[in-house]
């Protein structure tokens, strides 16, 4: 267990994390402008897909997620995995009364 | 930010004499970061609650002897099931294996010296204590202790004067607990095994702990908002859970459950982990099946988190929820049969020893496939109409959870005992007391798969004159029982003191895991030296009859 | 005859952030759990989800959003300071994340203030005389933006705790106690040695008089040689405040953007 080693990571210039900023900016504008739009039932799907861009984007460049090993992504996958379960079985029950 | 540069030769001092900057008093056992001592704690706390909830197991079955009132009126009847459920189920089997023998046990499975967060097991230990205590101030509280169930279900859950809240905080408390040592032993497992660990080398103790771990780190949450969203839901009334507010009941029980079943599987994987160990050394061969048996571990895990529904089919889920689930409840039977299957052929060709021990899990395997048969009866719709919510579930859970972690627990108290302690238990009471619990354990449950089946409801106080034979049978059982356990506690605790010493490395002889590597008891650090790895999971130290 | 200990000690740098993502796996999952509701009540509510979320001020949400998500850009940027050597602009970093997250809690003070002053919050007469999806949907943004808000205000207490942190650290302390490391030195003298083996500083000599010897430096790293385990514990506290930025990207939408 000798974790001497570790090579220390390149520091990220700032300009990375400005520029994710504002990719985040510009996706929040965009939503807030879709929703405007009313696409009916489709509206929350978009809202959603923005919002989990959104999320890749913190997790991604925000979190180091890209930087990390394969474990820390399986974390990731499997809360993903348990939530759309939950949700996914339990509407087996809501959607079908 | 400290680092103590603990360079002294401790490698033959035991743990229990290991110097603290506490002296050796109650601080250096409540203040140690050391995981051996933080598992004889939770050892010690949950012993206190397993004889607590059962003494509340026994008042009820008093109770029950007759019908109509015995010795308590229905309210206190309903309180005393209530809290005989929490006190078991949070206080004593969630943690279970894990916190307790898990803690001593992990780190030197795996050629480790510790966990990989120390502190943070001592704050899970000091939370565990803090809910527990949490737990009890609800008795004594004006409104009186809850009445729910330990289940807590709205809308009752909502409206009654008992001191809900406070039990759902002590719940939630004890819920972060149990998160805290999940994630710490899945840190451990993943970061400190010992070089030449690969998880395949791994013994099957720790490869139970790791996917109980996950279970512990995933499901528990659940639980936790499900409790704060119920305490804030009789605080202010935001409605989610309360009909009159458009809240629906049964959005309750599924984000109860989808917790609470996962629960069970933290419960009995460790418990099945431990009978792989107790197998192995006493039939003096290495587990049949590594592999798969690992596998199903994780295969439990996982789809255990999948049935929860089954405990909510009468309660007005859709139709294609229950079709859906009851067909995901017999898929999770087949992990548990290949565990099943594998440890009878690993007692194929061995050499068994009827040692205390190797009777706990024997009776272990029995126990746990009568439970987990009428599981599977539970699990299909026809049958479940029925008994559902009979003396028949009530059974079913008794034989999983106390037939199988239960009697893997106690058996494990004795496969270890000589290791943790430097000397053997007394055998003879040892026999006498797994003989009684066993004996007892049968009469008090077997007859309640027949109550149910005639249709005598759970939790109810009262009962009609045709179940009053069979519930005299029971309550009978229940006496045995907890003869068989006081035996058993008070041998264990005298021969602490008394018992022959036992100071070899491999007092059974069929070790084969770094447990049986090291001073019985280990030193603080657990080993001189990390060991290095190059030897399959059960060849680490051949038994000497193959 | 002498012995060497690591100053800094080994640390599982590694470790400490697996332990730190399983804990934010389990926030995502508390949270989650209240997402299932809001699903599950969405589609039983879908008119009246519709009508309740109308009260809500989109502005407001979107304003709130921009902040949170530019707390995350200087919470980054604070890690990255420290990367690059540069510990001021770290604590400046850091502190104006505590201020962003300072006026999110205020926005949300006053919006709550607004609804409650207009009879909107649990149990009230007025919202019980609403239909029963309008009921639950205010019942369910309170909880959640509430439960939502305290954990922005655990991250700020946190984040100023790390503020004092990162002024006084990167420190190292050994100890060492009689009986164990001092009980090896006894009669020698410890000694902190440069990379040529040139002591640094010498401790008097170690006697039994002594129980305890405690040896503490405090260094900041260049950037050429900085480690990261150094800084684990603001990327830690940095993760969990991305998370609760993470949690608020769903929360918008969902309460502020159906209508």
């Amino acid at each position: 267990m000798n974790h001497d080693n570790e090579t220390p990571h390149e520091s990220a210039p700032y300009s990375l994390y400005l520029l994710t900023w504002l990719a985040l900016v510009l996706l929040t504008a965009t939503t807030v402008t879709v929703a405007g739009l009313n696409f009916g039932r489709l509206s929350i799907l978009v809202a959603l897909v923005i919002a989990g861009i959104k999320s890749s984007i913190v997790l991604t460049w925000f979190m180091h997620l890209r930087q990390e090993s394969k474990l820390f992504h399986m974390i990731l996958l499997v809360t993903i995995v348990v939530l759309v379960i939950a949700i996914g079985l339990t509407f087996t029950d809501i959607l079908y009364r | 930010m400290a680092n103590h540069a603990v360079v002294a030769d401790t490698s033959e001092v035991s743990f229990y004499k290991a110097k603290s900057r506490w002296g050796e008093g109650l601080f250096s056992w409540i203040f140690s970061t050391d995981h051996k001592r933080i598992g004889l704690m939770y050892l010690a706390l949950m012993s206190v609650f397993f004889l607590t909830g059962m003494s509340i197991g026994f008042l009820m079955r008093l109770e029950l002897i007759a019908p109509g009132r015995t010795i308590v009126g229905p309210e206190t009847y309903n309180v005393f099931f209530t809290l005989h459920g929490m006190i078991m189920i949070f206080m004593f089997v969630v943690p279970g294996l894990s916190a307790s023998l898990g803690n001593f046990f992990l780190p030197i499975m795996i050629g480790a010296k510790d966990v990989a967060f120390p502190r943070l097991n001592l704050l899970s230990w000091w939370l565990f204590l803090a809910g527990s205590i949490i737990a009890f101030a609800s008795l004594f509280t004006a409104a009186g202790p809850p009445d729910t169930g330990w289940t807590f279900y709205a809308p009752y859950s909502i409206h009654t004067g008992t001191n809900v809240p406070m039990a759902c905080f002590a719940a939630f408390v004890l819920g972060f607990s149990s998160i805290l040592t999940g994630l710490n032993f899945v840190t451990t497992i993943h970061r400190m095994r010992a070089p030449g660990m690969t998880f395949w080398k791994m013994p099957l103790f720790p490869w139970a702990l790791y996917a109980t771990g996950w279970v512990q780190v995933v499901a528990t949450p659940v639980l936790g908002i499900t409790l704060v969203l119920l305490i804030l839901e009789r605080f202010f009334g935001i409605g989610v859970f309360d009909p009159a507010k458009g809240g629906d009941p049964i959005l309750y029980q599924h984000l109860f459950w989808i917790y609470s079943h996962p629960a069970v599987y933290i419960m009995i994987l460790p418990a099945m982990g431990v009978i792989s160990e107790i197998i192995s050394v006493h039939a003096r061969r290495p587990v049949f099946g590594y592999g798969f048996i690992a596998m199903s571990s994780v295969a439990i895990a996982l789809f255990g988190s999948l049935v929860w529904a089954h405990h909510m089919f009468v309660s007005g889920n859709s139709e294609l929820a229950n079709f859906i689930f009851s067909l995901l409840t017999m898929v999770v039977a087949i992990p548990s049969a290949v565990k099943v299957f594998n440890w009878v052929a690993t007692l194929y060709k061995g050499s068994i020893a009827l040692e205390t021990p190797m009777l706990y899990a024997l009776s272990f395997i029995f126990l746990f496939m009568i439970g987990g048969f009428t599981g599977m009866m539970l699990g299909i719709l026809s049958i479940d109409v029925h008994v559902h919510d009979t003396y028949f579930v009530v059974g079913h859970f008794h034989y999983v959870i106390f037939g199988g972690l239960g009697f893997a627990f106690f058996g494990a108290l004795h496969h270890w005992f000589p290791k943790m302690t430097g000397r053997m238990y007394h055998q003879i009471p040892s026999k006498i007391s797994w003989f009684l619990l066993f004996v007892g354990f049968n009469t008090l449950y077997m007859p309640m798969f027949i109550l149910g089946w005639e249709g005598m409801p759970r939790r109810y106080y009262d009962y009609l004159p045709q179940f009053h034979h069979l519930q005299v049978v029971s309550t009978v059982g229940s006496w045995i029982l907890i003869s068989g356990v006081i035996i058993m506690v008070v041998n264990l605790l005298r021969s602490i003191r008394t018992g022959p010493v036992c100071t070899e490395l491999d007092p059974w002889g069929g070790g084969r895991t770094l447990e049986w590597t090291i001073p019985s008891p280990p030193p603080l650090e657990n080993f001189e030296e990390i060991p290095i790895i190059d030897r399959g999971p059960y060849e680490l130290k051949p038994s000497e009859a193959k | 005859m002498s012995q060497s200990v690591a100053l800094v000690g080994h640390r599982d740098y590694t470790g400490s952030k697996l332990g730190m993502w399983m804990f934010l796996a389990t926030e995502v999952i508390l949270f989650g759990g209240m997402f299932l509701l809001y699903a599950a009540y969405r589609s039983d509510y879908p008119g009246d989800f519709h009508a309740a979320a109308g009260e809500l001020n989109t502005l407001v949400g979107t304003v709130n959003t921009l902040i949170l998500l530019t707390s995350s850009l200087t919470m980054a940027l604070s890690i990255a300071a420290c990367h690059h050597g540069n510990r001021k602009l770290a604590m400046i970093m850091i502190l104006v994340t505590v201020i962003f997250g300072g006026a999110f809690m205020v926005n949300k003070y006053f919006e709550w203030m607004t609804k409650i002053a207009h009879g909107i919050y649990p149990s009230s007469e007025f919202l019980l005389a609403h239909p029963k999806g309008e009921i639950i949907f205010f019942g369910l943004y309170f909880t959640m933006t509430g439960i939502h808000g305290l954990h922005v205000l655990i991250g700020m207490v946190l984040l100023v705790g790390m503020f004092f942190k990162v002024m006084n650290q990167p420190n190292a302390q050994v100890s060492f106690l009689s009986g164990h490391g001092l009980q090896r030195a006894d009669g020698g003298r410890l000694a902190m040695l440069d990379p040529n083996g040139v002591p640094l500083w010498k401790s008097e000599p170690i006697d039994d008089t002594m129980e305890r010897v405690v040896v503490k430096t405090k260094y900041w790293p260049v950037k050429s040689r900085f480690r990261v385990e150094d800084f684990s514990l603001l990327e830690n506290v940095g993760l969990y405040w991305h998370i609760v930025d993470i949690i608020w990207i769903f929360l918008f939408p969902l309460f502020y953007l159906i209508t």
